[in-house]
């Protein structure tokens, strides 16, 4: 019964989610609907990191940079090679996907803080290894996509016809990266409900276990880098396309590692409401503590207390509250 | 009126109920045994006495009810040892004795505590610059009673002693705290799953059950019990 | 000849590379502590130490000289530690280790706001802690500014493991930090010894933010963030639970970076902060436990 019971809440749950998408641009202002496409850029990555965090128990400081990854993949294509801009999307992700291969090799042997240390280097190694391969990446000028004609959807100053339809250019930018979005999360929810998903939280809970189980617990981590880098390609890459249309090695400095770490824990890890709740929370609340003090260092302090309120208040993040909420449904299950 | 009493304990973790209303008594001077299964929530009767886990009921030591630290608890005269020892490995023994006796204030008494410590354990005189999880489980045992010992508490909670040691270790660990009973008075509340043993070595006994007591009275009106000896002495 | 003149150039270069090993070293102490206590990397220590810095500056903008500005900022810090472990980690006591963490980087971004809010982001200096003079050594010139930083760095250092062995105080924080559990036993206010640890660590990071900011001539509220990098992988290469290791890893960071500085031409600061990368990267990837950590092995 209950079995039953859940699934159509969740389904329930999921359509909502998805009309909440589709309705919410005709509240929003066009400048808000930018940010919501902005938002959906870092939901995307943190659905990612989610999978190796949240589910596999690993920490990685260095999404940012894998980040980066894809979206100087799609601004060299697009840029330099005249693909057009949305077909780059998914191959970011894949190459992406390798960067977050190689960054998980180092991983099978390091756990906790080795790990978060190492990833640490490589976000923080990133913009000076871009600086550096100039020719491929037009150095500390980074790429601009602007100015050059190009073959594209996004970035048009105008309206945008799309299946028969117009729509205004920011809210085609939110649809594209919202709509990416949950089609991201539903493979996310897939994979984590199946074999793959049991052997990361397998990995997660005990990795000595989960040895002695038969599992391999390196491809195991492995694959979690590479299926949360093609995330957070994917997650760059639109985030060129929707925001400012240009791209340098400062784009996605450390801070933005940091940020999507931030993003991930205060949301709640392992719940994806979270992922959305903490993709917003990163995306707003520092532009919202811009707003209360324009005073150098003002916005810091309010964005810093932000989180930290947020984590005493509610440790296991915002998507936490919603987890508790229906955690008295099922606790009946274990009383005698 | 009795060193130690528990009146109406319960005790959960998380959803799970462990401790479903406990009546026990420890009076002074007496060495008393708390038998039962694997399960049966004797451990945690024990951490509801030292506050380390959440309880409601009362639990009143020599007139005074117990307040919910566990910091207090040492400091009002209960050492405990709990279950796998609870050494500082990483410490030398030295260190892990004086430790014990942190509560007190008395330099001069904490010393003369000291030398009398490694007097009636010498193997721990002979390492006691080693770190303890170098020590074999039994003198990791003695080492744990000396520290709690280090305390001069008024009465000391054992947790399964007998845990992964071998037999003979065991009996003389027994003997030891029956001479400590006998010459200085010192109270003993005992968890044991050997309760052949346990109940040889106090004076009165409490059977857990699934988080209730189920039997209890003198030690040897337990041993002729006759469930007690069908389900826990195996006879 | 050259021999001779190479020598005494090399030896000013590894007293001026222990001289910022020194400041690496505490600051990595400094990290060593809270990360043995409760197992989090306090990601806000450096913005904490350069707030302490920039207390220590005002108050010499108002008459006090180096040294008194020093002791009463090591003092304050130490109370501002443990009041900044009651309000914001406390809370999070029982939670896991990533909520800690995510906590310390809020801290990171409040206290580097409120420092760029409080005083203006115009670069400040520092009078100096010690003589600029230098002093010959066996003929060769040292200067004082360095050989006072070594010492400063290690008496802090020493004065610190002096009170973990010897006193009971110090023995109760290991405890504590080894097996609450036991700790509460025998009657350790555990998380009273959690605080003390952040007062020390803050103190600690006090000491090193006002060894670097006079040699700097210049700095702004950023100053720390490359020393907290390099403590960081000095630390690594020692072993991240081990102080003595921290120390030992953090000297020879410094002595190592900036013999790179001077003797290889084109390595600039932003090549410095990337060895110290490799560095972090390599030690990791070879022997993860550091010089002197022991390599974790895990209990089924």
């Amino acid at each position: 019964m209950s079995r039953v019971v859940r699934i159509a809440a969740g389904l329930v749950v999921a359509a909502a989610a998805v009309a909440l998408v589709l309705v919410l641009p005709y509240w929003l202002s066009d400048a808000r609907a930018a940010e919501f496409a902005r938002a959906g850029c870092f939901f995307i990555a943190i659905l990612g990191l989610n999978l190796l965090t949240g589910y596999t128990g690993q920490i990685s400081l260095g999404h940012g940079a894998l980040m980066a990854v894809g979206a100087y993949t799609t601004a060299i294509l697009t840029a330099n090679h005249g693909f057009r801009d949305l077909w780059t999307i998914p191959l970011a992700g894949l190459v992406a996907m390798g960067a977050g291969f190689l960054l998980g090799l180092p991983a099978r042997r390091l756990s906790g803080l080795y790990l978060a240390l190492a990833t640490f280097a490589f976000a923080v190694a990133m913009p000076a290894l871009l600086k550096r391969f100039s020719g491929l990446t037009g150095g500390s000028q980074g790429i601009n996509l602007f100015d050059k004609a190009l073959s594209r959807s996004t970035g048009a100053l105008g309206p945008v016809h799309v299946l028969g339809r117009t729509v205004a250019t920011n809210d085609f930018l939110y649809y594209l990266t919202w709509g990416i979005g949950l089609v991201l999360a539903a493979a996310a929810w897939v994979l984590v409900r199946g074999r793959v998903g049991r052997a990361f939280r397998a990995v997660r809970d005990s990795e000595v276990a989960a040895a002695s189980s038969g599992i391999n617990t390196g491809f195991y981590k492995m694959l979690a880098f590479g299926i949360s880098g093609f995330y957070a390609g994917v997650g760059g890459s639109l985030f060129v396309l929707v925001s400012n249309w240009f791209v340098s090695p400062t784009t996605f400095a450390f801070d933005k590692s940091l940020l999507l770490v931030v993003g991930a824990v205060v949301g709640g890890l392992g719940s994806l409401a979270g992922v959305a709740l903490g993709a917003l929370f990163i995306e707003f609340v520092p532009s919202w503590a811009g707003n209360v003090s324009n005073a150098p260092g003002a916005p810091s302090v309010f964005f810093g207390a932000a989180i930290v309120l947020v984590m005493i208040l509610l440790p296991s993040g915002l998507g936490g509250v919603l987890r508790k909420l229906t955690e008295p449904l099922t606790t009946r299950l274990y009383t005698r | 009126m009795p060193l130690l009493e528990l009146r109406g304990v319960t005790a959960r973790y998380g959803p799970l109920q462990a401790l479903r209303g406990i009546d026990l008594s420890v009076g002074e001077g007496e060495i008393v045994a708390v038998l039962g299964a694997n399960g049966a929530g004797k451990t945690t009767t024990l951490r509801a006495i030292s506050a380390t886990v959440k309880t409601s009921g009362e639990v009143v030591f020599a007139g005074e009810r117990l307040s919910g630290r566990p910091e207090a608890v040492a400091r009002a005269g209960i050492g405990h040892v709990p279950e796998g020892r609870g050494t500082f490995a990483q410490l030398s023994v030295e260190e892990n004795l004086r430790l014990g006796a942190h509560v007190r204030r008395d330099r001069a008494g904490v010393r003369a505590d000291y030398d009398r410590a490694l007097e009636r354990f010498p193997i721990l005189a002979e390492r006691r610059r080693q770190a303890a999880g170098t020590l074999s489980g039994g003198e990791q045992q003695q080492l744990a009673l000396a520290r709690a010992l280090m305390q001069r508490p008024r009465l000391l909670l054992l947790d399964e002693p007998s845990l992964g040691l071998a037999p003979r270790v065991v009996v003389d660990f027994f003997r030891v705290v029956a001479e400590l009973n006998e010459q200085e008075g010192l109270s003993v509340l005992v968890v044991e799953q050997n309760a052949s043993l346990a109940l040889a070595s106090s004076s009165r006994a409490y059977v857990l059950e699934v988080g209730r007591i189920a039997v209890t009275g003198t030690s040897a009106e337990l041993q002729r019990h006759e469930s007690v000896r069908r389900s826990y002495l195996g006879y | 000849m050259v021999v001779a003149a190479d020598w005494a150039g090399v030896a000013q270069q590894v007293v001026a590379g222990l001289s910022s090993g020194g400041t690496y070293a505490t600051l990595a102490v400094a990290l060593v502590l809270i990360y043995r206590a409760t197992g989090v990397v306090n990601f806000a220590q450096g913005e904490l130490a350069m707030f302490s810095t920039f207390v220590a500056w005002t108050l010499t903008q108002h008459g006090f000289s180096y040294w008194p500005a020093f002791a009463l900022t090591v003092a304050a810090s130490f109370g501002g530690g443990i009041v900044l472990e009651r309000v914001v980690i406390r809370p999070v006591e029982r939670a896991s280790v990533l909520t800690v963490a995510i906590v310390t980087i809020g801290l990171f971004f409040v206290v580097n706001g409120a420092a760029f809010w409080i005083w203006s982001p115009q670069v400040k200096s520092m009078p100096n802690a010690f003589s600029t003079r230098p002093i010959r050594i066996a003929g060769v010139a040292f200067s004082i500014s360095d050989l006072g930083i070594i010492g400063v760095s290690l008496l802090a250092v020493l004065l610190l493991w002096f009170f973990f062995r010897f006193t009971k105080l110090g023995l109760a924080m290991r405890a504590a930090a080894l097996n609450p559990e036991s700790s509460r036993l025998t009657g350790i206010r555990v998380s009273w010894m959690i605080a003390l640890g952040w007062g020390l660590a803050t103190a600690l990071g006090a000491v090193a933010g006002l060894m670097a900011a006079p040699p700097l001539g210049s700095f702004d509220q950023n100053f720390m963030q490359p020393i907290l990098l390099y403590a960081f992988a000095g630390a690594v290469l020692g072993g991240i639970d081990s102080a003595l290791g921290a120390v030992v890893g953090s000297l020879a960071l410094g002595v190592f970076l900036n013999l790179l500085g001077t003797y290889v031409s084109w390595v600039g600061t932003d090549l410095r902060q990337a060895a110290a990368l490799a560095v972090i990267l390599g030690v990791l990837l070879v022997r993860p436990a550091g010089l002197f950590g022991e390599a974790l092995v895990r209990r089924v």
